[in-house]
């Protein structure tokens, strides 16, 4: 028997873990939801609850035993499960609402921290449990703790629903204004994608695809800090020595999520998904996506050369984190997330970062604004408008787009709000004061974009 | 599938705090009352700063990993170490291709 590792490689990964904030973001079971179908109310609420919890019931403790067998933190335990909106196409919006407690009950019940999944895909069109879905999503996000909901506005082979863009808008708002004595966090379990990923991880937006088999293991990794430490550590590194570091980085980041994926799937006999080798920071000092640009030899995240160091990043990471995973979807990128990261928020507040360089940011990481408080007295329509400039970005260049967005309600440009735990806290940021309205009015679909002519 | 490797029963230990007579001795004696082997040792001070990393094979103890990790790390506080038992494959999976 040979000793294969050198005290310096045992000494970085301890290292990793216990300096610099690595570890596994979530393992998320996604769970069909599409054999509990059946007509009357009563017995498909049963039916969800009882198939969550049957399919879960060993997740939190499995999670908990794989963490301490490797000795690295697995900070959430989360379920996915197929669109409610297709799950149950036949009901009203109260019968949505039911439908979203039974799932919270079921949450409750599993100990997990999250279930996504109060979710429709509308990009061409409604069908009337989308309509219903989208009306009980104010209700239904006000009165559950675990829920969290999606919405799928646009793709890049079907184009923009603008009726979803504006209604969406209206939803938001609503969201905020009924959860507002808790600074509208609503809002904050509400995702509206272009393009979304059938296999994600992440909430708020995660759901179980059509296309996914019955039951199935999806992890998602973190690890900003150990990029942040790499790139901090070689200030005079030229671009391609640059994206080598994080390259390497990336690749031990991902094969936690690897090693991770594979014990979990093993110990509760579910096939393996995906890794998503997403860079996800959370508010805790030294795990930030902006502290990385900013090592990188930027003053504050969101001065001139953001776009590019980002763009640097996002890449390195993809290049990284794909050779040491067998299984690589999701989302898949760098975050930037404003209020989950104390580097993002820092530089909102002392004016380096705003809502416009935000956007331009998303045109080249994952996956779009994040976590973002605007003055609550914005209108529907400039939500919608911002929806729609962010899907438009994700349909013309084939990737995925995301809005989670708070209006902070009674509150103006520069006052805080304050959402607790991974979701941290954000100071609220200006949107411009000119009217989107009767752009957004004009309803119909912007459709689908030429794939050739790529300019 | 290749990347699936049958897992071994060997595990990591790293140990770290002030130096003091015995760390090593202690361990010792703790993974031989559980029937635990010891593969390999290696150990260094630095500024009074003990470092010690082993390498074991659970294979016949009598605690399953989690617990050995567990009760070292517990008794470990008591001493002022720092007590970490892993299975090796972190490491593994981390560091080889």
């Amino acid at each position: 028997m040979t000793i294969t590792f050198a005290r310096e490689e045992i000494q970085q990964t301890i290292k990793m873990i216990h300096e610099e904030n690595l570890d596994i973001r979530t393992i998320t079971m996604g769970i069909s939801l599409l054999d509990c179908v059946t007509e009357d109310i009563n017995s498909l609420e049963r039916k969800i609850y009882d198939k969550v919890v049957k399919k879960a019931s060993h997740l939190v403790t499995v999670g908990e035993q794989i963490s301490s067998r490797y000795g690295i933190p697995i900070i959430n335990k989360r379920v996915s499960v197929t669109p409610i909106a297709i799950a149950a196409a036949h009901l009203s919006s109260e019968g949505m609402v039911r439908i979203a407690k039974a799932l919270d009950r079921a949450a409750n019940e599993l100990g997990i921290n999250f279930i996504g999944g109060f979710s429709a895909l509308v990009q061409k069109g409604f069908t009337e449990g989308d309509l219903a879905l989208i009306d009980a999503i104010p209700q239904a996000l006000s009165e559950t703790n675990f829920v969290c909901s999606s919405v799928n506005i646009g793709t890049t082979k079907a184009g923009i629903n603008m009726d979803a863009v504006k209604r969406m808008g209206e939803v938001i708002l609503n969201c905020a204004q009924k959860t507002s004595a808790q600074d509208g966090i609503g809002a904050a379990k509400l995702v509206v994608f272009c393009n979304a990923p059938e296999d994600n991880p992440f909430m708020a937006g995660a759901f179980h695809g059509v296309g996914e088999p019955d039951c199935v293991i999806n992890v998602g990794v973190s690890g900003p800090g150990v990029v942040a430490k790499v790139v901090k550590e070689f200030p005079d590194a030229d671009f391609g020595e640059l994206s080598n570091l994080i390259k390497q980085t990336a690749f031990k980041i991902t094969r936690m999520g690897e090693l991770i994926g594979r014990a979990a799937s093993k110990a509760l006999q579910v096939p393996f998904g995906i890794v998503d080798l997403s860079l996800a920071p959370t508010p805790a000092i030294g795990d930030s996506v902006a502290e990385i640009l900013e090592n990188m030899g930027l003053e504050r995240c969101g001065t001139h050369g953001t776009t590019a160091a980002l763009a640097l990043l996002n890449d390195a990471v993809k290049k990284g984190g794909a050779m040491a995973s067998s299984h690589v979807g999701g989302l898949s990128g760098a975050f930037i997330p404003v209020s989950e990261d104390a580097g993002m928020v820092k530089a909102v507040e002392v004016g380096a970062l705003d809502l416009d360089k935000l956007e331009a940011m998303t045109c080249v990481c994952s996956v779009g604004l994040d976590m973002i408080a605007v003055p609550g007295d914005v209108s529907s329509e400039t939500i919608s408008a911002i929806i729609a400039d962010e899907a438009a970005i994700g349909m013309i260049n084939k990737k995925t787009t995301a809005v989670r967005i708070i209006p902070a309600i009674g509150k103006k440009a520069g006052e805080r709000v304050e959402f607790g735990g991974l979701l941290g806290g954000a100071p609220v940021m200006n949107v411009h004061p000119f009217s989107s309205k009767t752009f957004i009015n004009r309803g119909g679909r912007i459709p689908a974009p030429i794939t050739s002519l790529s300019n | 599938m290749t990347m699936i490797r049958e897992e071994s029963g060997r595990a990591i230990i790293t140990v770290i705090g002030r130096d003091q007579i015995g760390i090593i001795a202690w361990v010792a004696t703790k993974l031989a009352e559980y029937n635990v082997n010891i593969l390999d040792i290696s150990q260094t001070i630095l500024k009074e700063f003990f470092t010690m990393i082993m390498v074991v094979d659970l294979k016949s103890s009598t605690l399953e990993l989690v617990e050995l990790a567990n009760t070292l790390e517990q008794e470990g506080l008591n001493k002022g170490l720092q007590v970490k038992v892993q299975h090796e494959d972190i490491f593994t999976y981390m560091h080889r291709i």
